[in-house]
């Protein structure tokens, strides 16, 4: 099968769910490392709004673990779960992160994070051999889909912010 | 660009978070020491030594501040003498694997002496260098690799000097691997510590990690970056010609020597006191 | 013909003459001959051809310091000699030999009322094949002080035998010739016959820096040459290979401070080796090794400053740098040896204190020490040996800087696991995380402070001899022409007794009070122009009664004479 250079390669079931369940542990990781930043960089309104994002990837994980019944989704994502080009699709971008950024910009993360994973499934869709494997597929598709559309309708309760939003009176402080 | 492969020891038999310790990093969020602390734990979770037998030997700035977000063993010591401390431990302790943190100030300025010293005396060790083209924990002065025209409150209107070359610097004092990565692609960058940790004698990697705070143009670096147009090469007057003419944002491993380490015989014992005395006796 | 306890010779040459090499080898023969003595140098700038004097004084009993006259001195020739006048005073009691093709007789000698003898050393050399003026005046010597041309040829044999069969020949030769010249001079004086005993070694303060250094169970080594220091880094570098360790040499001095930190990091005990200079660079990393808790031993052999100051020569200058030198309040370590054999207890005294207390300890010996080659009595086997408290693994999560009785907390090493911690220079909790609090600061200061002061010395902290109300208290290369003073006062019927502080930080208010118990007059004697350790003395002890101090910067150490003087002078 075609495979996207650096991406995990998924020819059976057991591949997929491995890769599945990575993508939403490192989402999980992913979340809660911006939770820490802006526990430390006191933004607690994004604290909890990234406690959150994990907690629901924490649960889109464990809800991967019962689709997959008997497979085991944790050594399957150990052997198959590597991304060597790029990061996960779910891997939201560190770079963007702001301490005093805002749920809107977070949301973005999350939906270009949501869009990623979406193209990963899609892609095994349109090319996978075995049709289980294509069918399994194409619930994660639906899935993703349905997490898109939730980004989306959580970014309609948050407005983009003003352009003063990075503003800080204070200058930075020197600490060594 | 050869395509980084994964070998099948990676197996994973360790985690990369085994490797983070929890502190939580005072890093401005956005700042790519973040991803480069990913890179760390990723490749030593890849290389599967235990977290007890890295040290993680660090100056002063931000990214000298990674040993204690790490799980292994560290040293925070002063500005500049990161690989003085790393050799000294490497030397007496070559059992254990000892990775160098420092950042572009630490490292090629105050620490610009090492530098030199370490690639030309190759002690097998790793020196990771995050390099954002300033000094970040003081306020944003410029360092050895800031671009002449950046404009700062210590030297207004840019400092006018040609930016320091430590890639070039480093093959010239015969570093034995070298290698350029980019903090927002902390795989790649793992899989290239990985190759850097493994590569005896004296591996430079020098990531370059966007300071958000006092270089926001640095946000154009990802679309910058790209992988070097050739593989690495084992010839230094072919990796000299590449790495002097480079753009400065080729990333990749560009150069793989084949230097023995410098590794005495160290195997301390008591003494026996007759033995260096007898030179003495009238 | 009297007989002396001790007799001064000084040998002046210039140009590769072989001044030097003949002071060595009259050291070594007569000490192979049973007596016990010592030798100094001093040279003109050159690094070859200067003018250069060996400067020795023979004894039947361990001297440490050279004496205030010479009984002889041989100018092989005179040229810069004037160089040397204040170093070496001849007087009317004094017989000079000199070469009447060797220059113009130096202003010293000249209006020193010393008898002058004329023999042509360089014509009688040019006579013989491979025949060299200094082993002429060696000859000289040899027949005026009463020693046996035997010893010198198995001597001979051995120095010079990389020059080859015809080289040590002509020297033999040489030697005989010089002999022979000799017995027409009248000498009134030679060596009492040495005290028989112990076994004796010949030997450098630098070595036995370098014997104590492994001896207390350093195994690592970093090295950037300086002089005095170097020999000691040379001596080290073979031998520390011989028990499995090893030397690095360094690019610059704060790399080898560096490295010391890290290799003691890693489980080694460790030091390094310098003088003024590099002790200023390493200042910073001492700091470090303070904060982080990391044991080394730095030897500062010191030499006349400030900056590049007089390099080849001792002073007493650097005890301020040494102990308030670091940055924010950093106790430590600071030791001082007071003799050439000291130098190896001291040092190996200072590796053990510093494994022990987990902190750096400066070791502060000077160019006389270190350069001076010595008959000793074989200094005894002490039992010190660097040992650190190390942490075994249980208590989790491990607390590296945790607060203990005694102040000093297990150190991890590397290697163990469940331990893993960052050794930090930053202000830091009991875990080794960074903190800017007040408490937890408050805290380390106090255990770095408290494991120090609460720790047990022992008798070795200084020395302490005789009865009297008069003290002379000094310190370091000084100890030994102070303990002469002292005995020739004793002579003169004035009780004095000696206080010598070995270890110099941390202080010992107690013990220096009762060392000083019925003493009313201090004298105190130091080689510094500013009275540094007066002024140490004052900031830390209580002096009692009146006190004088008896100081001058380098470049020449204060002789027994002088500090005989100043205790008469103050008799009444």
């Amino acid at each position: 099968m075609s495979k996207i250079p650096g991406t995990p390669t998924v020819s059976t079931l057991a591949d997929l769910f491995g890769a599945a369940y990575q993508i939403e542990i490192d989402a999980v990781e992913r979340y809660t490392i911006l939770a820490d930043q802006m526990e430390i960089h006191n933004n607690p309104e994004m604290v909890d709004v990234f406690r959150d994002l994990a907690r629901a990837e924490g649960i889109h994980a464990e809800e991967i673990k019962r689709q997959a019944g008997a497979i085991d989704v944790v050594a399957h994502a150990r052997r198959v779960g590597k991304w060597t080009k790029g990061e996960s699709p779910e891997e939201v971008d560190l770079a963007a992160a702001h301490y005093m950024m805002t749920p809107w910009h977070a949301l973005q993360m999350a939906l270009a994070g949501e869009k990623r994973a979406l193209a990963f499934f899609t892609h095994i869709v349109e090319t996978a051999k075995d049709r289980k494997v294509t069918q399994m597929a194409a619930e994660f598709v639906e899935e993703e889909t349905e997490h898109v559309n939730l980004v989306h309708r959580l970014l309609r309760k948050y407005p983009a912010p003003p352009e003063s939003w990075p503003h800080d009176l204070d200058p930075p402080v020197s600490q060594e | 660009m050869e395509e980084l492969i994964v070998t099948p020891d990676t197996q994973l038999a360790c985690k990369p978070s085994d490797y983070r310790s929890d502190l939580k990093p005072v890093w401005c969020p956005g700042c790519g020491d973040y991803h480069v602390l990913m890179a760390f734990t990723r490749a030593f979770a890849q290389l599967a030594v235990p977290a007890e037998q890295i040290a993680v030997i660090s100056g002063i700035g931000c990214s000298s501040r990674i040993p204690a977000y790490t799980n292994c063993y560290g040293f925070h010591g002063v500005h500049g003498r990161s690989l003085a401390l790393a050799s000294g431990l490497k030397v007496t302790r070559p059992d254990l694997t000892v990775v160098v943190a420092s950042g572009d100030g630490d490292g090629y300025s105050i620490g610009g002496n090492h530098f030199l010293h370490a690639c030309r005396r190759n002690i097998d060790m790793t020196y990771v260098v995050m390099d954002n083209r300033v000094y970040g924990m003081t306020k944003g002065q410029p360092s050895p690799t800031t671009e002449p025209d950046f404009d700062t409150a210590i030297s207004p209107g840019g400092t006018g000097l040609s930016p320091f070359h430590p890639l070039v610097n480093a093959l010239a004092s015969g570093a034995n691997f070298i290698a350029r990565c980019f903090a927002g692609e902390p795989n790649e960058t793992a899989a290239i510590l990985v190759e850097a940790i493994r590569h005896p004698g004296f591996s430079f990697v020098e990531i370059l990690s966007p300071c958000v705070t006092y270089r926001p143009d640095q946000k154009e670096w990802k679309d910058l970056v790209h992988p070097a147009p050739v593989a690495a090469t084992n010839d230094p007057a072919k990796a000299a010609r590449r790495i002097m003419t480079d753009d400065g944002f080729n990333i990749g491993i560009l150069y793989r020597g084949e230097r023995r380490p410098y590794q005495p015989k160290f195997a301390p014992q008591s003494l026996d006191p007759s033995v260096l005395e007898q030179e003495f006796e009238i | 013909m009297t007989e002396a306890e001790n007799l001064s010779i000084a040998i002046v040459g210039s140009g590769g003459a072989g001044a030097l090499t003949s002071g060595n080898l009259l050291l070594e023969a007569a000490t192979a001959a049973g007596w016990y003595g010592l030798l100094t140098r001093t040279v003109g700038p050159q690094i070859r051809g200067g003018e250069a004097a060996a400067l020795i004084r023979l004894a039947s009993r361990p001297v440490e310091c050279l004496a205030d006259r010479f009984d002889l001195l041989i100018g092989i020739d005179w040229l810069n000699a004037n160089r040397f006048g204040a170093e070496i005073e001849v007087g009317p009691h004094s017989l000079v030999i000199s070469d009447p093709r060797g220059g113009d007789l130096p202003d010293f000698v000249k209006n020193s009322g010393a008898s002058v003898v004329e023999i042509p050393m360089k014509e009688m050399a040019k006579s013989i094949l491979e025949g060299r003026p200094n082993m002429i005046a060696l000859g000289i010597v040899a027949k005026l002080v009463g020693l046996n041309q035997e010893v010198f040829t198995a001597l001979i044999e051995k120095r010079l035998a990389e020059k080859g069969q015809v080289a040590s020949q002509g020297s033999r030769v040489a030697l005989q010739a010089g002999v022979a010249a000799a017995a027409a001079i009248s000498f009134d004086r030679r060596l009492a016959p040495p005290v028989v005993g112990n076994k004796r070694w010949l030997v450098s303060g630098n070595e036995t820096t370098g014997l104590g250094a492994i001896r207390g169970g350093v195994r690592f080594a970093a090295a950037y040459p300086i002089t005095p220091a170097s020999e000691i880094l040379e001596w080290l570098a073979p031998r520390l290979a011989k028990v499995g360790g090893v030397l690095l040499q360094a690019e610059d001095e704060l790399a080898s401070i560096n490295m010391i930190i890290g290799a003691s990091f890693g489980g080694t005990p460790s030091l390094t080796a310098t003088s003024g200079p590099g002790l200023s660079l390493m200042i910073e990393a001492l700091g470090l090794a303070t904060a982080a808790e990391i044991p080394i031993v730095v030897v500062d052999v010191m030499r006349g400053g400030p900056s590049t100051g007089i390099p080849t020569k001792s002073e007493q200058a650097d005890l301020n740098i040494a102990v308030y030198g670091f940055h924010g309040d950093a106790p430590h370590l600071v030791l001082a040896p007071q003799s050439v054999g000291d130098c190896l207890f001291t040092t190996q005294w200072a590796a053990h204190l510093a494994e022990a207390l987990q902190a750096p300890a400066i070791v502060l010996s000077d160019q006389f020490l270190g350069q001076t080659v010595a008959a000793i009595e074989r200094p005894a086997d002490v039992a010190f040996i660097g040992e650190r408290i190390k942490h075994t693994g249980s208590e989790a999560p491990y607390r590296r800087y945790a607060l203990a009785a005694n102040g000093i907390s297990p150190m991890a090493i590397p290697g163990t696991r469940g331990a893993q911690y960052t050794a930090e220079g930053l202000t830091h909790s009991e875990r080794g995380t960074p903190t800017s609090g007040a408490a937890e600061h408050r805290v380390q200061l106090d255990k770095r402070r408290d494991k120090l002061e609460q720790f047990t010395f022992g008798d070795h902290w200084a020395t302490i001899e005789g009865t009297g109300e008069i003290a002379v208290v000094t310190w370091g290369s000084l100890t030994g022409a102070a303990r002469e003073a002292i005995a020739l006062a004793g002579r003169d019927g004035i009780a004095v007794r000696l206080v010598a502080p070995r270890l110099l930080l941390p202080v010992q208010n107690a013990r220096f009070a009762a060392a000083l118990d019925g003493v009313k007059r201090v004298l105190v004697v130091e080689q510094s122009h500013s009275g540094q350790f007066y002024r140490y003395l004052r900031a830390h002890y209580d002096l009692p009664g009146e006190t004088r101090v008896l100081h001058r910067p380098g470049p020449f150490p204060i002789r027994p004479s002088e500090i005989h003087q100043a205790i008469a002078e103050w008799r009444s």
